[in-house]
């Protein structure tokens, strides 16, 4: 292995958010980590969403405005009671505007080990013209 | 309850001051829990990953976010009353040429153990991942699971 010696993960607290429209459903929201890149021809989204099955996840593209929205039920049994808690459980709301222009029909969305993979194919550049003048 | 404190005799405060105030404020807090639900009272351990554990009568559970880590790449072992976690996170290289706007998700290694209120039956200990959330059950051993005890009447 050439490359450094790799890191140690640490230990975050999740962030928690405070969505405008309030929530039908008590509990935290989270905010999940997110990388996001881009290249000529697409935007990719990878979000830590775990726990979120893929029924009940929902990408949402509205005008500009990128909507992941994620809900998770609480893993735990109705009999078991808590020893210890270092983490708390909820949904998952995060919100971004995109600059490009999105082809709508060619999103694609994979969710796997509670990581979701969204890939966002900008609408082709229109190709470049010259535009003849006329002589009259 | 406050007019036979004050006309009464104080007894079990009476040491310190300040054992009334612990007092009030453990009141407070199981009340403001009432409202709010569990407040995060255990210290964060600080390792990756953050695990939480409950217990039935049976067994022990132990669950910890684990998001794009696959099964297999995790290490688990039990030693009677203690499991340990470990693995790594890795993350494939991506289009060299993508240019990145956010980058929060973070691979590394990790390794974590939590130890456990009694002894598990560390045969019949399960783990499986799903959608980036481990559990692990651990059935306690016979010795440690709570028995009902008749009260004979003589």
């Amino acid at each position: 292995m050439a490359e450094k010696e790799r890191k140690e993960l640490k230990a975050r607290e999740k962030a928690e958010v405070s969505i405008p429209a309030e929530q039908t459903k008590p509990g935290p929201t989270f905010i999940p980590a997110v990388d996001i890149f881009e290249t000529d021809q697409e935007i990719t989204v990878l979000a830590d969403m775990p726990g979120v099955k893929a029924k009940d996840l929902a990408i949402d593209l509205r005008e500009n405005t990128l909507t992941l929205s994620g809900d998770v039920e609480s893993p735990e049994g109705k009999k078991e009671e808590e020893v210890l808690r270092e983490y708390p459980t909820g949904n998952y709301y995060r919100q971004f505007t995109l600059s490009e222009v999105i082809d709508q029909s060619k999103i694609e969305a994979a969710l796997k080990d509670g990581v979701l993979r969204l890939r966002l194919p900008k609408v082709e550049a229109a190709a470049p013209r010259t535009i003849p003048v006329k002589t009259g | 309850m406050i007019i036979r404190r004050i006309g009464g005799w104080p007894t079990w405060e009476w040491k310190s001051p300040f054992g009334e105030l612990e007092r009030m404020r453990r009141e407070m807090d199981r009340r403001s829990e009432a409202l709010t639900g569990p407040l995060l009272r255990e210290p964060l351990a600080g390792v990756f990953p953050l695990m939480n554990v409950t217990e039935d009568p049976d067994n022990y559970y132990v669950r910890a976010e684990l998001p794009g880590i696959k099964a297999d790449e995790l290490n688990i072992s039990i030693t009677g009353s203690g499991l340990s976690v470990a693995g790594e996170r890795t993350m494939p290289a991506e289009n060299e040429k993508a240019g990145y706007h956010r980058r929060e998700r973070e691979a590394g290694k990790f390794s974590r153990v939590v130890g456990l209120p009694s002894e598990v039956d560390t045969s019949k200990v399960e783990a499986r991942c799903v959608d980036g959330l481990l559990t692990v059950v651990l059935p306690k051993a016979e010795e440690a699971k709570p028995k009902q005890i008749a009260v004979k009447i003589s």
